[in-house]
């Protein structure tokens, strides 16, 4: 039986090949086929995860809700450092100051980023946006979210910190936070499926002591991480309680 | 629940004495001082089943005015304020026992007298079916909101 893993696209492209080599060490390590299929959009991911083809994800916290409810999986690490938040955009030169200077009508430019999204949303319930009155454009990439901004072709724009944080200064010097989420209760986890539950707590040992030997110290710095840290079952179920209040 | 102390409060204030639904009393003091939300964060704690803070975050423990020591094994109703009608929270109650989400606009007491309005959502935690506690994550609400939510407390309290 292969074993199907895949990556929650959340992550830049240059990391495509990162996650490949992380791939072949999990295969050598657990000595078990196992096929990384990487999605180019969180709506390709969802179908597959709906059709049963994951048994194995480095899951966004929305996804690993749905995963961890609804289909039996089990959150086994998630990475040292801080968790997700997102930020909410706009040109240097917007007369906006902070979200309430919002006006019906705002042009927003977002990815398919659920979290992102979801996020962003609730950031923009304090100028009463929402639904019915904001004009959306879906991006591919968050990179393309920022040239819209850039433009003029939006007022407003969904990102990850990390993706604004990276950006090249030349595209920053003209973006702005208009407010940074500092929600620190959600975060991507590693989750285990049915198909591997028996071989769970071979897999956590080996993803928690991944740093310990040079190699798997690389492949982590080269995916941006420096370790995987346990988590409790009930801290996933807490953040899953938390976020099912940021659905609504 | 202790009274408040005047001590602690900020600024001119109204006396008033609230009576909760157990039936005991407790005396707050008012004043008209607004603490604005924090733009960005989420106020979060959680409860027993019966109501008593078990766990809050730094935003929680920063708005309600107390220390984390003086709210954890508190009833949540130490920040109830006399502005909030009991229908509200009856409705709260009923909901989230019944194993559904909760959502209101609730204006709560800070330890100083002053307040600060929120958009609540109040979830079960269920967990092997068993529904174990509560948990609130507040965010910020617009003006507007606010306003109308107000205007219908004032309303219910038939004030
Ligand atoms: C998870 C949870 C969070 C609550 N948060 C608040 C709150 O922030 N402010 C508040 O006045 N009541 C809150 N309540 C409701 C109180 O338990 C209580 O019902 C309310 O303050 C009215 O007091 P009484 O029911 O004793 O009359 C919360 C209840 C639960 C279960």
């Amino acid at each position: 039986m292969t074993i199907n893993f895949t990556v929650s696209p959340s992550f830049p492209n240059e990391r495509i090949s990162d996650w490949y080599i992380f791939n072949t060490w999990l295969q050598r390590a657990l000595s078990l086929p196992i096929h990384l299929e990487l999605y180019n959009s969180f709506g390709a991911q969802r179908a597959a995860i709906a059709e049963g083809k994951v048994d194995l994800i480095y899951a966004n916290p929305f996804d690993a809700s749905l995963l961890v409810r609804e289909k039996g999986f089990r959150a086994i690490a998630r990475p040292e450092g801080p968790p997700d938040e997102m930020v909410v955009i706009t040109g240097t030169d917007s007369p906006a100051r902070e979200i309430r200077d919002l006006q019906p009508g705002t042009r927003l430019a977002c990815s398919d980023d659920p979290c992102v999204n979801t996020v962003g949303r609730i950031l923009l319930e304090p100028a009463n946006l929402g639904g019915d009155n904001i004009v959306e454009h879906r991006r591919e990439t968050y990179i393309q979210v920022a040239r819209e901004l850039l433009r003029g072709e939006a007022d407003i724009g969904f990102l990850p910190v990390e993706a604004f944080e990276g950006f090249s200064p030349l595209i920053r010097r003209d973006l702005r936070a208009l407010v940074t989420s500092e929600l620190h209760v959600i975060r991507h986890v590693f989750l285990v499926g049915p198909a591997l539950a028996e071989r769970s707590e071979e897999l956590t040992a080996l993803l928690l002591s991944m740093h310990e030997s040079d190699k798997g110290r690389g492949i982590l710095e080269a995916l941006g991480a420096r370790r995987w840290l346990p988590v409790q079952h009930e801290d996933v179920e807490f953040m899953i309680d938390i976020i099912s209040t940021l659905n609504q | 629940m202790k009274d408040m102390d005047l001590a602690d409060i900020a600024g001119e204030a109204v006396e008033h004495v609230l009576t909760y639904t157990g039936g005991h009393t407790r005396r707050v003091y008012v004043t008209p001082i607004e603490t604005p939300y924090p733009h960005g964060k989420l106020i979060v704690s959680r409860t027993d089943t019966q109501g008593i803070i078990t766990q809050c975050n730094p935003s929680f423990v920063e708005m309600s005015g107390y220390c984390e020591a003086e709210l954890i094994g508190q009833p949540h109703c130490l920040l109830r304020h006399p502005d909030m009608p009991a229908a509200a929270f009856r409705d709260l109650w009923k909901t989230v026992q019944a194993g559904q989400q909760w959502h209101g606009y609730v204006k709560n007491l800070r330890k100083d007298g002053g307040h600060y309005w929120v958009y609540a959502t109040v979830v079960p935690n269920v967990r092997d079916g068993k529904i174990v506690g509560f948990t609130s994550v507040r965010r910020e609400p617009s003006r507007e909101k606010v306003a109308l939510a107000e205007a219908q407390y004032q309303e219910m309290r038939g004030s």
